[in-house]
């Protein structure tokens, strides 16, 4: 339990996160290729969470305020939901939907929130990646988060093309992505009890993490 | 050769389950554990699972903290690259055998350099060469060769695993030079040692998912597995059909994905040759596959 926990939730995460958050800063070029929005935007938000004494502190409000402005408009979540949640979103009303988003949202970013103010020293490398047609809308960019010491974290990102531009709906830390790991878990709630049972389970543990306070990780 | 001291290990593994079956009372099964294809022992597994959640909380955790508390950073850092220049033995075998003549000449290197230059491996030197840690172990040297990850398994103490790589702990150990240190009672010591200071790093994610997951048990146990696959391909896994709500995916045939509500529980056990977990608790409960309740 504790060599894959290690493996994937301590640092990784935060650089991790970091890394994505990055994106976010790519807005203004559409035509920019995922690659250089990834890496453009992950150097950015490595830069500004160094920057910045209070997200290092684990101030709550900082960490959440850099992710609002510099990785919320680079994440496509209706769609990083919609993969999390499965086939049932189909059967889903739109509130339900709605709802659902909005509370998968809350519940990545307090889980993400303290690790972003682990990062250090990190850089991020580029992973090349083979056979990827350059003119499709969907996109994989792979990338490493390296620290000056200790093993580098792999973090990878999948992205589609909209009129705004790539955006991001799926990120793999350490080989594990987000929204597999999700579906598993959110199908099994589902078939306990249905998509409002789900909406339950993720607004009672969100209320529960935030009654015990965002600086908590 | 030490085959003795591993009996004797094994001795202590069933003292362990034995502990286990008595504690497994505690664990909490939901209702279809056993349903998901890839998790047939799920009954037996969460039982295992909630074992060594209390053994961390009890004794492992507590004495990481400590051990962070008491002993100075440098000195953990130098304990930590000490134990992974003594993982470069085992790395190196891996490499060898599944045919990677870089990554085996670079753990070579890494040994020769960092327990030398870098003091009995205390400083991990070639790190800062660029010449990079390359961790491997005999489960992801069967799965190269083509042996697929088998059901997951939880393992006492060690945690997530899966048949095979619970089977590949076996070579592991024996390239493990730990296993040859005597008397048999320091690499005791060592292996307590280890499982501590392993403990200690992972300090600061404690807590992680636990808040990330609605249930820590899927949870972990579907990060291993995309983990250890991911791995198998070096990072580079071909990509399972998705049957997701994405509208992009069209119609989407109904083949029911791993855990989903639709896999029949009772359905046959996809089980290939397996381990029986030896000293298995309560009747029943390693018992392959989803049986219905």
């Amino acid at each position: 339990m504790m060599q894959v926990l290690g493996k994937c939730a301590g640092v990784a995460i935060a650089c991790v996160l970091a890394a994505s958050a990055g994106t976010a800063l790519g807005a203004d070029a559409a035509d920019e290729s995922p690659d250089t929005m990834i890496k453009n935007a992950s150097t950015d938000v490595l830069d500004s969470i160094r920057a910045d004494s209070a997200i290092k502190s684990g101030d709550f409000s900082h960490v959440q305020k850099l992710i609002d402005e510099k990785i919320m408009p680079h994440m496509d979540f209706d769609r990083i939901t919609r993969h999390a949640v499965g086939r049932a979103w189909r059967t889903a009303t739109p509130e339900q939907q709605a709802k659902l988003t909005e509370q998968f949202r809350i519940l990545l970013m307090r889980t993400y929130a303290g690790a972003l103010s682990r990062v250090t020293d990190h850089k991020v490398q580029m992973v090349p990646t083979r056979g990827q047609d350059p003119g499709s809308n969907d996109a994989l960019v792979r990338t490493l988060v390296v620290p000056s010491s200790g093993d580098a974290i792999s973090i990878d990102y999948r992205l589609a093309k909209s009129d705004a531009g790539w955006k991001i709906y799926d990120l793999g830390i350490m080989g594990v992505w987000l929204g597999e790991n999700y579906r598993t878990e959110f199908t099994s709630s589902i078939a306990q009890g249905g998509v409002d049972g789900l909406i339950k389970q993720l607004t009672d543990k969100n209320s529960k993490l935030s009654a015990s306070g965002g600086k908590q990780s | 050769m030490n085959l003795p001291s591993f009996l004797r290990r094994g001795g202590a593994w069933c003292a362990a389950f034995a502990c286990l079956s008595w504690l497994g009372g505690c664990a909490s099964v939901p209702p279809g554990a056993g349903s998901n294809p890839k998790d047939p022992y799920e009954k037996f597994n969460r039982q295992v699972y909630s074992f060594n959640d209390h053994f961390d909380r009890a004794i492992l955790k507590p004495v990481a903290t400590g051990y962070q508390q008491v002993v100075p950073r440098g000195l953990r850092d130098c304990i930590d690259n000490a134990f992974n220049n003594i993982g470069e033995v085992g790395n190196f075998v891996n490499s060898s055998l599944q045919l990677k003549p870089l990554d085996a000449a670079s753990d070579v290197g890494r040994l020769a350099i960092n327990s030398t230059i870098g003091l009995l491996g205390c400083f991990d030197v070639a790190n800062g060469m660029g010449i990079r840690r390359n961790k491997q172990d005999f489960g992801l040297t069967m799965g190269k060769w083509g042996i697929p990850s088998g059901p997951y398994l939880v393992l006492p103490i060690l945690g997530p695993s899966s048949v095979r790589d619970g089977i590949g702990e076996i070579p592991d150990y024996f390239t493990d030079p730990v296993n040859y240190v005597t008397p048999t009672l320091d690499s005791y010591e060592i292996y307590v040692g280890r499982l501590v200071e392993r403990r200690a790093q992972l300090l600061d994610a404690s807590g992680l998912l636990d808040q990330a997951a609605l249930d820590p048990y899927a949870f972990l146990r579907d990060a291993y597995l995309q983990r250890r696959r991911s791995r198998v391909y070096d990072g580079n896994p071909p990509r399972e059909q998705d049957d997701d709500g994405d509208e992009d995916d069209g119609p989407t045939p109904s083949k029911p994905a791993a855990g989903s509500p639709t896999a029949q529980p009772g359905g046959e056990s996809p089980a290939p040759a397996t381990v029986k977990p030896q000293a298995a608790p309560e009747s029943g409960d390693a018992k392959p596959a989803g049986a219905p309740q």
